[in-house]
């Protein structure tokens, strides 16, 4: 490591100048979005808001271009050959062992990953323009923006587990900051706080679990931590377990999977185009990518594969639930995306990691639509997001209708949606790499997904207008600049699945192109499956999803006096759903309360009486001590004559008789 | 010759009288005399002691004291001039500016 640009490559036999072209590629992906970054961060409010806007925009769509280039790049080399690392420079070298690079990985997976970054996020930039134009802080949010587009890619380009940690702890940061965004608001400035905290207690899990793999590894960097697993750890070992459990920590924190998943529905808080951005399509996705990434240390834990499966399980069914009857837009949106995120988990759980990857895709696109559209929904009624105050929008923004209703049906799972494709995929895994109630668990949560997505279409779209008087009659469709980024996003949900069909052979294209990267154990291989029984299961699942839309539409546009009915009926189970559980009251309790008054007792108890009283202690000593000798001073020439006469005979009389 | 002991009581006892002059008396002149009667006491006694051992030290201090009471002496009238002029009175527990 003597050169500062020193370029390794997995293929050495690679022509110098591709590696060369493809490691200065790499770079500039995220260089854009930093310079960006810098120069609406510092100069923001001396341009003017068109420069701004195109300086956010132009820096995301040049990343994005050069994304496309190393993409097609990476497609004209064979399989073996599809892996560059450039090491930029040595961040800690000559510490002990410690040598850890400021180094980029481009490989399939993190091709996957940069390319669904910075063009979703090109998109929800575009669309930014439009719904934040009449924000006085216009240069501060496309300056956050941009700064969080830098520092996801960093986390997906990264090559060693710390530089991950550095833009996992970067996007944290722009979550923060962009949740708090109106943090006039307390409640948006709450929400900030909570989902900072609450990250913190996972990235603390994370930040142990790099340390234990240096610790057994003596190295941080991804290839070489996974070239030694295989001969350092025992499959099934205590190390690998323990490794993998903490590194979940992280992720369950990151990407709101149960216990830590509480902080995503507060974090709606935020502006729209940051819930699809950093809370839907890009950020909380980074556990998956992070599980994925380390495959072949979870691969040696099957342990910790199970626990990924049942939480990831658990979050899908448990989040869909909540979701079923909650009235504020973005909550639905949002506890729908923790309920995905789980199925994301559940798949690279039961080691089908290309399709866990997959739906993250496909996720991306259908749920920054929905997001994207619930915000221009909210944008025309001037800021109302209680779908009880909705209702009839259909005629008055029909861009927005149409094209959430794709990314609807793309959730619900329908043919030829792409959440069609990625989701079958998902349930295929659980029923071949899992077992029957994994399947049917999951498919349950299909059920109420396609459910409460439509509930949501139906009562903000059809049906009679509740809208309020006031709001009615600025009602309009939003901007071009708003609906193209919708338009785009729901051609990609159409045909965004296509890339990975896989009943037929060869039609997972998506699988074989990340097959080099996990091994490709499980693309391809003919399974003791048959092909009939798979497109039965694929029927079986669109008519679950379907009856789940039929069931939406009978309660909410059929029959309107129906959910009232089975909401009193089941009054019980109501209350828990819509209360979500009680579960933030449950944390409030053991956890808030406890750290409240812990904190309330050090800073009454020991910060005011101990600390504060030493000091204060200290002066008042000084004050009293000058009290007292001030009355010696008393002005009278005399007196101080006296006190002279006294000392000297003292001295005098100490000389004679005591010495 | 008269002996050591009766020059040091005559300087003890004068300088005594100019102790308890300094304490009791509070018009700054008198108070002013009477530190020069202390600073003469003193000087008497410096004399004696070197007429008695022989040496010229003490009376060579004498002298000394004598010049720093002259000089004292200018100094100390000049600020109790500038006090007169300033307070109209030279009654020192009227003065008391410094008073903590």
């Amino acid at each position: 490591m003597t050169s500062s640009f020193v370029i390794l490559s997995a293929a050495k036999n690679l022509k110098k100048e591709i590696v060369l072209t493809m490691s200065i590629i790499i770079t500039l992906i995220p260089l854009f979005p930093m310079l960006g970054a810098l120069i609406n961060g510092l100069f923001g409010n001396l341009l003017n808001r068109r420069l701004v806007g195109r300086i956010a925009c132009g820096s995301v769509a040049l990343s994005f271009i050069f994304s496309i280039v190393a993409f097609v790049r990476l497609l004209g080399l064979p399989h073996e050959l599809r892996s560059f690392t450039i090491n930029l420079y040595p961040w800690f070298s000559g510490v002990g062992d410690f040598n850890v690079p400021v180094g980029f990985l481009l490989d399939p997976l993190s091709c996957v990953m940069v390319l669904v970054v910075s063009g979703v996020g090109f998109l929800i930039h575009v669309y930014s323009i439009g719904y934040m134009r009449e924000d006085p802080s216009y240069p501060r949010y496309f300056a956050y923006l941009n700064l969080f587009m830098f520092s996801m890619l960093i986390l997906v380009l990264a090559n060693n587990f710390l530089l991950m940690f550095v833009g996992w702890e970067a996007v944290g940061l722009c979550s923060y900051l962009l949740i708090g965004f109106w943090y006039e608001k307390k409640k948006a400035s709450d929400a900030g706080k909570k989902a900072f905290i609450v990250n913190r207690i996972g990235d603390f899990g994370f930040i142990l679990g790099i340390l234990l793999i240096f610790v057994t590894f003596g190295t941080l960097n991804f290839d070489e931590v996974f070239r030694k697993s295989g001969e350092l750890l025992i499959n099934g070992g205590i190390i690998p377990t323990l490794i993998t459990l903490l590194l979940f920590v992280g992720a369950t924190g990151k990407s709101a999977q149960i216990p830590l998943y509480t902080w995503l529905p507060d974090a709606m808080e935020g502006p729209t185009p940051v819930s699809a951005l950093i809370h839907a399509a890009t950020m909380v996705t980074a556990g998956v990518y992070m599980v994925a990434r380390t495959h072949v240390l979870f691969l040696l834990a099957p342990i910790s594969m199970n626990v990924v499966v049942i939480i990831g399980l658990a979050t899908a069914i448990y989040a869909a639930s909540i979701g079923l009857v909650q009235n504020d837009i973005k909550r639905v949106l949002a506890y729908s995306t923790i309920s995905q995120l789980g199925y994301m988990f559940l798949a690279v759980g039961l080691g089908a990691f290309s399709n866990g990857i997959f739906h993250l895709m496909t996720h991306a696109f259908f749920k920054a639509l929905l997001f994207l559209g619930a915000g221009s929904v909210i944008h025309s009624l001037g800021g109302e997001q209680d779908m009880r105050k909705m209702g009839g929008l259909k005629k008055h923004m029909p861009v927005t209708y149409w094209t959430f209703v794709i990314a609807a049906l793309a959730i619900s799972g329908i043919i030829p949606f792409a959440g069609f494709f990625s989701k079958d995929a998902i349930l295929f895994s659980a029923w071949e790499e899992g077992n029957p109630i994994i399947w049917a668990l999951a498919v349950t949560a299909a059920f109420m997904t396609a459910f409460y997505i439509f509930r949501l279409v139906f009562l903000t779209f059809m049906g009679k207008p509740r809208v309020e008087p006031h709001a009615l009659h600025h009602l309009h469709e939003s901007p071009r600049i708003m609906t193209v980024p919708l338009i785009v996003l729901a051609g990609l949900s159409t045909i965004g699945g296509f890339v990975g069909i896989s009943v037929i052979k060869g039609g997972n294209i998506f699988g074989s192109f990340l097959e080099g990267v996990f091994g490709g154990h499980h693309v391809e291989e003919v399974s003791h499956i048959s092909l009939s029984f798979e497109l039965l299961m694929m029927l079986f699942c669109m008519a679950v999803s379907a009856a789940g839309i039929g069931l939406a539409y009978l309660m909410y546009v059929k029959r309107p006096d129906l959910p009232g009915k089975v909401a009193w009926t089941f009054k019980a189970i109501y209350n828990i759903l819509f209360n979500k559980y009680y579960v933030d009251e449950l944390y409030d309790k053991l956890f808030v309360k406890p750290a409240w008054f812990g904190s309330l007792f050090l800073w009454k108890g020991v910060d005011v009486r101990v600390i504060d009283g030493a000091v204060n202690g200290v002066g008042n000593s000084a004050m009293g001590i000058g009290k007292a000798l001030r009355t010696l001073q008393s002005g009278y020439t005399r007196r101080y004559a006296v006190y002279m006469v006294l000392g000297t005979v003292l001295i005098i009389g100490w000389i004679i008789w005591f010495r | 010759m008269v002996p050591l002991s009766y020059y040091l009581i005559v300087s003890g006892v004068l300088f005594g009288i100019g102790v308890i002059g300094v304490l009791v008396r509070r018009e700054a002149v008198i108070i002013f005399l009477s530190i020069e009667l202390m600073l003469s006491a003193v000087n008497l006694s410096l004399v004696a002691f070197s007429r008695f051992s022989g040496s010229l030290d003490g009376q060579a201090l004498a002298l000394l004291v004598m010049a720093v009471a002259a000089g004292e002496a200018a100094v100390g009238l000049a600020i109790m001039i500038s006090l007169f002029r300033n307070k109209g009175t030279l009654d020192i527990d009227e003065i008391n500016l410094l008073k903590g």
